[in-house]
C-alpha cells in the first residue's frame, strides 16, 4: 500500500481507459466530449506505457509514449476540423443530430 | 517512501475526479478545463516516476496545444445551439455496462500478472542512470528511432495540410490577391484614353 509499484500505475491507466470507454458511450451531448474521451484513452495508454518504461529501466516506452503523444495532437486536429465543417454544414454537432449516414 | 506515495495517491485521485467530470459536467467548456487538470496531474505524477521529459512534452502538447483548441471549437460552436436533448439516462445502463466489464478485464489482467523472472535479463536494458531522462531519449530517438521518429512529423504535416483544408471555405464577396492576375495585366485592359473636348467633360461608366 505504502509503496508504489508498477500495479498501481496499471490501476490508475486502467481506471482512466474505462472512463473514457464509458464517456464515449454514455455522452450524447455533443462530439467534442466524445473527442475529450479518446484524449482520456489515449492517455491512460500514455501512463501504462512510461509506468512499463521506467520500472522496468527501459526508455523505450517512453519513446513510444512521445510517437502516441504525436498521433493524438494529430487526430485532435483533424476531429476538430471536421467537427467545424460539420457544423458549418448542419449547423449541430449533438450526437443525435449526426444520422446522415443512417448507420 | 511514504511522501512519494501520498504525492501518487493525491494526484491520481484528482486525474480519476477530474475524468470523471469530464464524462459527466453538463458544461462543455467545464469539461475541457478538468480535462486540462486531468493532463496536469497525470503529468505531475510523470515527473514525479523520472520521466521528466514525457511529463512536460505532456504539459506543452496536451495543455498548450491540444485542450486550447478544443476550448476554441467549444467557444465557437457552444453557443450556437441551447437545446440539449435529455438522452443521457437512455444509454446510461448499456455504457455502464460496458464500462464495467472492460474494468474487470483490466482489473483481471493486472491483478493475475507477473513478470516472467527472466523479463528483465532478457529485456535490453537502455538506462543509464549518469544521464538524465532528456538525454537518454535523445540519444536513442536519433539513432534506433530515427526513421519513426521523421514519420511522426510527416503524420503531423498531414494533420496540419488536412486540417486547414477541412476548415478552408472560400467565401463570395471577399476581395483577394491573385498573383497570376495581377502580374498578367496589360496596359491596354486598365487604360483607356479619351480625348476630352472642352466645356463638354466625359462620361465616366465604372
Amino acid at each position: 500500500m505504502i509503496e508504489i509499484t508498477l500495479v498501481h500505475y496499471l490501476f490508475l491507466s486502467a481506471i482512466i481507459f474505462t472512463l473514457g470507454v464509458f464517456g464515449i458511450f454514455v455522452n450524447r451531448k455533443n462530439v467534442i466530449v466524445i473527442l475529450m474521451s479518446i484524449e482520456l484513452i489515449l492517455l491512460s495508454v500514455n501512463v501504462n506505457l512510461v509506468a512499463f518504461s521506467v520500472y522496468l529501466q527501459n526508455i523505450t516506452g517512453q519513446i513510444f509514449a512521445l510517437f502516441i503523444l504525436t498521433v493524438a495532437a494529430a487526430e485532435a486536429a483533424i476531429g476538430l476540423a471536421i467537427l467545424v465543417v460539420f457544423f458549418r454544414n448542419r449547423g449541430s454537432i449533438q450526437v443525435e443530430d449526426i444520422n446522415s449516414m443512417k448507420g | 517512501m511514504t511522501a512519494h506515495a501520498l504525492i501518487f495517491y493525491f494526484l491520481s485521485t484528482i486525474t480519476i475526479l477530474s475524468s470523471i467530470m469530464v464524462i459527466s459536467t453538463k458544461n462543455t467548456v467545464h469539461a475541457v478545463f478538468f480535462l486540462i487538470l486531468d493532463f496536469v496531474s497525470i503529468s505531475a505524477l510523470f515527473i514525479m516516476i523520472g520521466a521528466e521529459f514525457v511529463g512536460m512534452i505532456l504539459l506543452i502538447v496536451y495543455v498548450g496545444a491540444v485542450a486550447v483548441l478544443f476550448l476554441f471549437v467549444v467557444m465557437m460552436l457552444e453557443g450556437n445551439f441551447i437545446k440539449i436533448k435529455q438522452s443521457f439516462l437512455q444509454y446510461l445502463p448499456f455504457g455502464f455496462f460496458i464500462g464495467v466489464v472492460i474494468l474487470l478485464e483490466l482489473v483481471l489482467i493486472i491483478g493475475s500478472w507477473q513478470y516472467r523472472p527472466e523479463f528483465i535479463k532478457t529485456a535490453k536494458i537502455s538506462y543509464n542512470a549518469n544521464e538524465t531522462n532528456t538525454e537518454q531519449i535523445g540519444k536513442l530517438i536519433y539513432t534506433d528511432f530515427f526513421l519513426p521518429f521523421q514519420l511522426s512529423g510527416i503524420v503531423l504535416l498531414v494533420a496540419m495540410i488536412g486540417a486547414i483544408l477541412l476548415t478552408f471555405r472560400r467565401r463570395d464577396n471577399v476581395k483577394r490577391q491573385d498573383i497570376l492576375k495581377q502580374s498578367s495585366r496589360e496596359r491596354e485592359d486598365s487604360i483607356v484614353l479619351v480625348d476630352v473636348e472642352s466645356n463638354k467633360g466625359v462620361k465616366v461608366n465604372d
